[in-house]
């Protein structure tokens, strides 16, 4: 079940199929998550909240561009960002589970956002020393985007967190819920472990105790718990879904799916 | 944090004599001839400031409940480049929802009250946005025509007579533009597509074509509200003018495009230098402003559920924002 980077689209070269797998994880992550938040648009709790949303989505969708773009030219194989968002099915998506969680009341969405956006500031601050040049330059725009995009998601989680009993009680039910999704983040497999030792990425190990750290400052000051640990753990950046990535899947590459050639 | 308590603002001139509000008046009234901007502090007759909180509020809830049909097609945009162009546009909508209500909270009514007046159906808003997305060309017809028919509207509104709205249009009017030309480009690339392609920017022309031209409100002769508007600059052209030339810009770009305009009478008319277009169903206009259209239950609905499920997120932020207030007294 689990893929490893020798098997990956049967390369020859072992670092650039796992640089590639690493691509589109980062990829699939910012663009699944960008989606979801996209569906809040409109319908958020407040217009101020309607516009925050929607520039997080800006750039989370924009990181996917970059990123899906390189894994083309990585992969060689002429697919375009496009191809490979609207072109792939789910098994061949390695985002994290964690984003393709339905978005759930706006507590959800925000506990959802955090626990992404601490490990994408993480990842991406990292990254900006990777070895490899390109991955260095994309984070170095994202690592910007992702400070401001923590400011949101921490902020509000503290708002809910330490606001009514009610909110308090939401965000709380959330973050249980959603926390089995965590594992991933900062579980090693040799993707990850190939790549950190070629200096392109991060060892996961090292970036670990960092997330916590971050993640426990928050829930402190939103008089929030963290859930304890779990038995299951998801992992989507090796291409095993829950059930929600086909549904969102559908919606997305509908146009494409429907008129295959088309240009838009 | 949502609300701002200017309820009492500019109730101090009640206690004028006749004398004296006609003096005010006069006063008034010879700003606005010198093309002098009314500000907030400034005295206004009632019916002046009723007429704008009026307009601007409806103009405001436009915009937002705008957001619900285009918003409909972000999660189904076709490429990664509209997606992230449309999240952009719908957001700028609702960045001119909030520079709107800004603007009528300087005219003594709160954006809470507004939005209260909104979503208990009382106030207006465009009839446009009443008509259903069905496809990824009505995105395109939207921005080309809704936006196109918006700009129209709206530049003269730049050179309102009442400041704050004057300066929103400003800003929004630039965007507007944009939005205008995006559109025009996803029709432009539909046109130019495959045969199913151009059959879907061809139906969504035919749908959005006359409820655009509603968009100016009702004929001249039996608006109510144009005569006092044009001596008060809040207006400057009338519905009717507003609409030719709306049809006069876009029917050339409809031929660009090589889509029919779906009005067998339209015809250039050398004498007039002006297109000539056939009659509008304004049957069909009262009765989407009169909430039948086709989907002014859903989009009230879906506001309502958005605000109602937001409550508890709101309740949150002014509990949470009270603690602190509290605690921070307590670390003085
Ligand atoms: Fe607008
Ligand atoms: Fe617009």
């Amino acid at each position: 079940m689990t893929r490893t980077a020798a098997t990956v689209e049967g390369a020859a070269d072992p670092v650039r199929a796992a640089l590639l797998r690493y691509v589109l994880r980062l990829g699939d992550t910012s663009l699944v998550l960008g989606q979801r938040l996209g569906e809040w648009i409109g319908h958020a709790p407040a217009l101020e909240e309607d516009l925050g949303l929607a520039n997080i989505a800006l750039d989370l969708i924009g990181q996917a561009r970059l990123l899906l773009t390189y894994a083309g030219e990585i992969e060689g194989r002429g697919r375009d960002e496009d191809a490979l968002a609207f072109l792939r099915d789910g098994s061949d998506f390695f985002n994290l589970t964690l984003v393709e969680q339905p978005n759930g009341d706006f507590g959800r969405t925000i506990v959802r956002q955090l626990l992404v956006d601490a490990w994408q500031l993480e990842v991406y601050e990292a990254l900006c020393a990777s070895t490899d040049r390109r991955l260095a330059e994309i984070a170095a725009k994202a690592v910007k985007e992702t400070r401001y995009h923590l400011r949101y998601s921490a902020g509000w989680t503290v708002r809910l967190g330490d606001g009514t009993e009610e909110s308090h009680r939401r965000v709380q039910t959330a973050l249980d819920e959603l926390w089995p999704f965590t594992v991933e983040l900062v579980t090693a497999d040799e993707i990850d472990a190939l790549l950190a030792s070629r200096g392109i990425a991060p060892p996961l190990e090292e970036l670990a105790p960092r997330w916590n750290a971050r993640i426990d400052e928050v829930l402190r000051e939103a008089t929030l718990q963290r859930p304890a640990d779990v038995p299951y753990a998801w992992f989507g950046k090796q291409g095993v879904h829950s059930e929600h990535l086909g549904y969102l899947l559908a919606e997305m590459q509908f146009l494409q799916r429907a008129y295959p050639g088309a240009r838009w | 944090m949502y609300t701002q308590g200017l309820d009492s603002l500019g109730k101090d001139c009640l206690g004028d004599s006749a004398a004296e509000s006609a003096a005010l008046e006069a006063r008034f009234q010879a700003k606005i001839d010198a093309e002098e901007k009314i500000e907030p502090k400034d005295w206004m007759p009632e019916a002046y400031r009723r007429t704008l909180i009026r307009q601007i509020s409806q103009h405001a809830h436009s915009e937002v409940i705008g957001m619900l049909p285009e918003g409909n097609w972000i999660t189904r945009a076709p490429t990664l480049r509209r997606k992230a162009v449309l999240i952009a546009k719908v957001q700028d909508e609702g960045g001119h929802g909030m520079y709107l209500y800004s603007a009528a909270e300087t005219l003594g009514i709160s954006r809470d009250q507004m939005m209260q007046q909104l979503l208990s159906g009382a106030a207006k808003y465009s009839s446009i946005f009443n008509y259903p997305t069905l496809t990824w060309a009505d995105v395109g017809a939207i921005g080309w025509l809704v936006d196109g028919a918006a700009i129209m509207n709206q530049i003269p509104l730049c050179r309102c007579s009442y400041g704050p709205y004057a300066r929103a249009m400003v800003r929004i009017c630039r965007e507007e533009s944009f939005h205008q030309r995006q559109g025009f480009e996803i029709m432009l690339t539909l046109a130019r597509g495959t045969p199913e392609q151009k059959r879907m920017a061809q139906d969504a022309l035919d749908r959005w074509w006359w409820p655009a031209l509603m968009m100016f409100g009702p004929p001249d002769a039996q608006s109510k509200h144009t005569a006092q508007s044009m001596r008060w600059k809040i207006k400057r052209f009338t519905n009717d003018e507003l609409r030719q030339k709306f049809v006069d810009v876009t029917v050339p770009q409809a031929e660009y495009l090589g889509l029919k305009i779906p009005d067998p009478e339209l015809r250039w008319d050398e004498e007039t230098q002006h297109y000539r277009f056939g009659p509008i169903d304004w049957g069909e206009f009262e009765r989407v402003l009169a909430g039948h259209g086709p989907c002014n239950r859903e989009r009230l609905e879906a506001r309502r559920r958005a605000w109602e499920e937001g409550a508890w997120v709101r309740e949150a932020a002014i509990a949470h924002a009270g603690k602190r207030g509290q605690r921070g007294v307590q670390a003085a």
